[in-house]
């Protein structure tokens, strides 16, 4: 029973049952906090400590999941091969948008985390938090910090934008596809642009760009940032 | 047949994207290389919307999915996570509000 237990076949059958279920929670009562993310990572964690196994069984058990992750990246392209045309339309503003959203959240991450009394590392390890794993752990690599801690962030900022990036955006009267796409993107990558999959195409579309361009402009900006924000602070 | 030569289709631009990642030195993943090449391919009529389309919608609505195995790895963290939770969260929460108040202003002008 225990060799069972630790199989793939049933932590894949226990992933994919817990999604599911609370997807049709989440259409249910349409609550925020009912993400379906959200729930399935707190249950698998408890499923996964109840029946002590360790996280490097798991993933290994799963990788026939997260395998898939690089290919929806890749199908990302296809949708915004979709919206090109309204892409071109607004290129100056989008680049805008992107860069100051790239250097607003490196600054506002570090310099927050060093007023509430954050370690260098964590810092650092902060830094590239809005942005997609490889290119998070490379900055946090070249830079001092911690890759592996790196990861947890990008996760964490990846679930808390969202269950919560919707609920705000609609507060401040962000409502159309190519804003709330860009915004969630550029925030939360592709966790961001999932959240909002569902509202349509175009929003994929536009989260699938603002992730990518936050991306690469993070991947060159943020080691000059946290090189000057490291002279000035200390 | 038609779903497996999308699905090699993905793999191929996934592999490229690998080695180009690989041999450029670019600070690019490997995917976002290959997003990045299916965009170049379906704009230049080098790769057709019919070969791709299937497995890319199912691979667009069921992306969250493929996170939660990474996402379960926050548990061997859960040490530094609570020693420095305050900051760390606030940081977070900090930016996240900074990030989308700045992006989803700055597209809602003009437009």
């Amino acid at each position: 029973m225990k060799e069972l237990l630790n199989s793939p076949l049933a932590h894949v059958c226990f992933t994919l049952a817990v999604f599911i279920l609370s997807k049709k929670l989440q259409a249910k009562y349409k609550s925020p906090l009912l993400n379906p993310i959200l729930i399935t990572i707190v249950l698998v964690i408890s499923f996964l400590l109840l029946t002590d196994t360790s996280y490097q069984d798991y993933e290994r058990n799963t990788q026939v999941i997260s395998f898939w992750l690089a290919p929806s990246v890749i199908a990302l392209g296809y949708a915004l091969y979709s919206f090109l045309g309204e892409i071109k339309a607004d290129f100056k503003k989008i680049i805008i948008s992107m860069i100051v959203g790239s250097l607003t959240g490196i600054v506002s991450v570090f310099i927050t985390a060093y007023l509430l009394g954050a370690s260098k590392a964590t810092m650092i390890s902060l830094a590239p938090k809005s942005v997609t794993t490889p290119i998070a752990i490379e900055v946090s690599k070249e830079m001092g910090g911690i890759p592996s801690l790196t990861v947890a962030f990008v996760i964490v900022v990846g679930v808390l934008g969202a269950i919560f990036g919707q609920t705000y955006l609609k507060l401040i009267g962000v409502n159309d596809p190519k804003s709330v796409g860009l915004s969630l993107g550029a925030t939360a990558h592709a966790l961001g642009t999932a959240s909002i999959s569902e509202r349509g195409p175009d929003f994929s579309a536009f989260g699938g760009l603002g992730m990518a361009l936050n991306g690469v402009l993070t991947a060159i900006l943020a080691p000059w940032v946290i090189k000057l924000l490291l002279i000035l602070l200390y | 047949m038609i779903l497996i030569k999308q699905v090699a289709i993905f793999l191929g631009l996934w592999l490229l994207g690998e080695i180009i990642s690989y041999y450029s030195h670019l600070p690019l993943s490997g995917s976002i290389i290959g997003m990045l090449l299916l965009l170049i391919g379906l704009e230049s009529k080098l790769i057709k919307t019919k070969d791709v389309k299937d497995v890319a919608n199912f691979l667009l609505n069921n992306m969250a999915m493929f996170f939660i195995p990474a996402g379960v790895g926050l548990m061997c963290h859960y040490r530094v996570l609570k020693q420095e939770w305050l900051p760390i969260s606030v940081a977070i929460v900090v930016s996240a509000i900074v990030v989308m108040t700045v992006v989803g202003l700055i597209m809602k002008k003009r437009s």
